[in-house]
């Protein structure tokens, strides 16, 4: 019974929520007042031009420097997000897949996440991975993102397929389990087999623990990670929410309704 | 300034953990430098005269040259006559017999330096040779190595068992000549190590030789001496730190490496001199000779160094490719921060019919540290199908620091290639972000980067050596600890 109480609160409880958040780059303004509630296990997919303010609302979530919050607030778990410092964010459990993953020259790809997971361990007071399990993990993860063994020794993305690197980000987020994830346009250059790679690496963390953040700028993702909700993103601002369903109407009708009449698109979010 | 550039700074200062001063007694000639100091240094050691003489002639030599100004460092200049040029711990009785005769405070010292003394040595697999100032105080697994006709021992006890050898091949690479401070050292260098593997012997140990400066107004002037007979290889190690002193210490060593027939010598480093403090006081001058000579067919000198420490470092590690198909190798890490300046690099002359070197460098500067990278590879006429590969890379740490590449290629031979790549680079605050994204604290995260960035070198380290080279860095970069 007490367990099922627990249970019950948790599916209610907000996992991230960001209320009102206006945020600035370079000194011109960005994201211009996004509220936005997940729950735990929920995906939610966030569509909308190129420039719209995508990535810049994932930076802000990640915590990158010269993203400046001049409005509003973040919390996840109940906790002040903006007062973290990105790694403290990512040992609460927040992981981002970038848009564009950088190069480590020299960094094995092992190596860098056996110390990330080790980071994490630590923060959360947990003696550093045993070797053979994090060995176990690993080949588990990496069958699941059809990982080819000898990525793990070459240096983090360093001479790696625009694909290889997307897929090398959801092997990361497979590894370090997260509980919420924020995932940029992962499907961007990627062929179908290599998306379904990817959608499969989603859909295998699912679970009523978990949160994520699709952001994608095409529908044809969503046929594979299928969003319990569907935001569009416009000018630094979501001018329309609604259930999968929005992603195929966005599909039909493109973004071209934003881009010519954003008027127009704010009274149809209204 | 970003924030990420003012945690790099910080980052880029430490303390320096080997600064302490053995309390023990001494036994120091006073400073000064004319013959009658050499005449002193020479019956001391008790020399034959041939040695007493070839340290006259280079000290005559000495005094006529001049200190050399082309590298690219600054320092006030030195007096010379304000160093002394010998300091030894004082012998309770003749001199320790065994690893346990050894004065209990020098022996503290070397396990507070975390080197591998006695049965440490013997569990570690490393055959140790210390200098302790001028003189070479314990000289671990002898026995062992003596078996298989391998001489290990201290410069000065290589000049009593073996002068032949010592005779033969003394300045055979580098003549006293060579330049101001090689001159010097031959004048009055005071010990070092002497490694003779004999014809078809591959060394089963690594050898070790560990360096400090103990005494203030000491010069260091150690000599090294090492033979591959034919078919011989051996793996070679030095390390070295000094105390923590307000004054400079000038450290002019000179190390001579000669390979035979199909012998191979690899070299390494890990140099962890007092480097002075963060506004540039004191500190070492590290002013080095370095050279390999393949002297054989087949033969091969490599040189691993990682530079950390010193306030100056000048030093050349250089291979003499003379026998066909030799091969000279250098794989250099160097350092610096606050106030340090390093000008260091390397020397390949290709004489014989296919020669093959190869060069990576990988600078790091901090703070206010400059690094140069200065590399000479030359392609004599009858370096017949000569091949070199030149890689040099450079870091740079915060917006005070410099990196500077002075490559210099001569080639006298068409049928040679050469081969040189450079590239500078920063750690860039998309690389610090993406480890921080992945729970990585920042200090990590430049450690991290910067052990990627030393990648190629730290892999030619010898295991033990490799992880204490990688510890060293992030040291220097984390802040102090401990
Ligand atoms: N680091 C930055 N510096 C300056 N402008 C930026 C930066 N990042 C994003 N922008 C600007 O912010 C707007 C939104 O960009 P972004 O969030 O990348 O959009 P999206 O991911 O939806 O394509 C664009 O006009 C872009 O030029
Ligand atoms: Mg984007």
């Amino acid at each position: 019974m007490r367990a099922y109480i627990v249970e019950s609160r948790r599916e209610s409880s907000i996992m991230l929520e960001i209320r009102n958040l206006h945020a600035t780059v370079d000194g011109r303004e960005i994201l211009n007042g996004i509220d936005l509630i997940v729950r735990p296990g929920e995906v939610h997919a966030i569509m909308g031009p190129n420039g719209s303010g995508k990535s810049t609302l994932a930076n802000v979530i990640a915590g990158r420097e010269g993203y400046l919050v001049t409005e509003g607030a973040i919390h996840f778990d109940g906790k002040n997000l903006l007062d973290m410092a990105p790694e403290t964010r990512a040992c609460e459990g927040l992981f981002l897949a970038f848009q564009y993953p950088v190069e480590i020259p020299g960094v094995a790809n092992l190596y860098f996440l056996k110390a990330a997971v080790n980071a994490v361990r630590k923060y959360r007071g947990e003696p550093p991975v045993d070797a053979m399990d994090f060995w176990d993990l690993v080949h588990e993860r990496m069958e699941l993102v059809k990982m080819d063994e000898s990525m793990l020794k070459r240096s983090v993305n360093e001479g790696f397929s625009g694909g290889e690197k997307k897929r090398n980000e959801v092997f990361q987020m497979a590894v370090l389990q997260p509980r919420f994830a924020v995932l940029d346009e992962t499907d961007s250059g990627l062929d179908i087999d290599a998306l379904k790679v990817v959608a499969d690496g989603v859909n295998a963390l699912r679970s009523p623990e978990r949160g994520f953040l699709v952001i994608t700028h095409y529908q044809r993702l969503l046929d594979y990670i299928v969003p319990d909700h569907v935001h569009v993103l416009f000018n630094g601002r979501i001018v329309r929410s609604g259930g999968k369903e929005l992603a195929l109407e966005l599909e039909e009708q493109g973004y071209a309704l934003y881009n010519e009449e954003p008027g127009r698109a704010r009274r149809a979010a209204a | 300034m970003t924030d990420s550039t003012q945690t790099l700074e910080r980052l880029a200062t430490s303390d320096y953990k080997y600064g302490f001063v053995t309390d023990i007694e001494q036994d120091t000639v006073p400073p000064g430098l004319d013959e009658a100091v050499i005449r002193l240094i020479s019956a001391k050691k008790q020399e034959p005269d041939w040695l007493l003489e070839w340290r006259l002639v280079a000290f005559r030599h000495w005094l006529t040259q001049q200190e050399p100004q082309w590298a690219h460092v600054h320092y006030p200049k030195i007096d010379y006559q304000a160093l002394s040029y010998y300091s030894a711990p004082k012998k309770k009785t003749d001199g320790p017999k065994s690893l346990d005769e050894i004065d209990p405070e020098l022996r503290r010292t070397y396990e507070k330096l975390g080197i591998p003394l006695a049965e440490q040595a013997i569990l570690a697999g490393v055959a140790v040779d210390a200098v302790f100032d001028s003189v070479s105080v314990a000289t671990s697994y002898k026995g062992k190595l003596a078996e298989l006709g391998i001489v290990f021992c201290s410069f000065s006890e290589a000049v009593r068992e073996h002068p032949e050898l010592v005779r033969q091949y003394l300045g055979s690479v580098v003549p006293y000549r060579d330049n101001y401070f090689a001159t010097l050292n031959s004048a009055v260098f005071s010990d070092g190590s002497f490694v003779y593997i004999p014809p078809g012997v591959r060394c089963p140990m690594g050898l070790s030789t560990y360096f400090r400066i103990n005494a203030s107004n000491t010069g260091q002037f150690e000599r090294t001496l090492i033979i591959a007979a034919e078919g011989a290889s051996v793996s070679y190690l030095e390390g070295c730190t000094a105390p923590q002193r307000d004054e400079n210490q000038l450290h002019a060593a000179v190390v001579e490496l000669i390979a035979l027939d199909n012998a191979t010598i690899k070299y390494s480093t890990v140099q962890n001199w007092y480097p002075g403090d963060a506004e540039g006081k004191g500190g070492i001058y590290n002013f080095v000779t370095k050279r390999g000579l393949c002297k054989g067919r087949d033969s091969k000198i490599s040189w691993t160094q990682v530079e950390t420490g010193s306030a100056i470092t000048w030093k050349y590690p250089s291979c003499i490719l003379r026998g066909e198909n030799s091969v000279g190798e250098f794989y250099s890490v160097a350092l610096t921060r606050d106030y340090q300046q390093a000008d260091t690099g390397t020397k390949m002359i290709h004489i014989g019919k296919n020669t093959r070197s190869t060069i990576v460098s990988k600078g790091i500067s901090a703070g206010h540290g400059q690094n140069a990278y200065r590399g000479l590879v030359k392609i004599l006429p009858t370096a017949e199908n000569a091949r070199n590969h030149s890689q040099c890379d450079s870091l740079l740490m915060g917006d005070q620091c410099g990196a500077h590449t002075f490559p210099y290629i001569d080639v006298q031979n068409p049928s040679a290639q050469v081969e040189h790549e450079a590239s500078t680079s920063k750690i860039s605050e998309d690389q610090l972000f993406y480890c921080q994204q992945r729970g990585i604290s920042m200090e990590d995260a430049v450690s991290l980067i910067v052990n990627g960035f030393c990648k190629e070198v730290f892999k030619e380290l010898p295991m033990e050596f490799a992880v204490e080279a990688q510890k060293l860095i992030e040291l220097k970069l984390e802040g102090s600890v401990g």
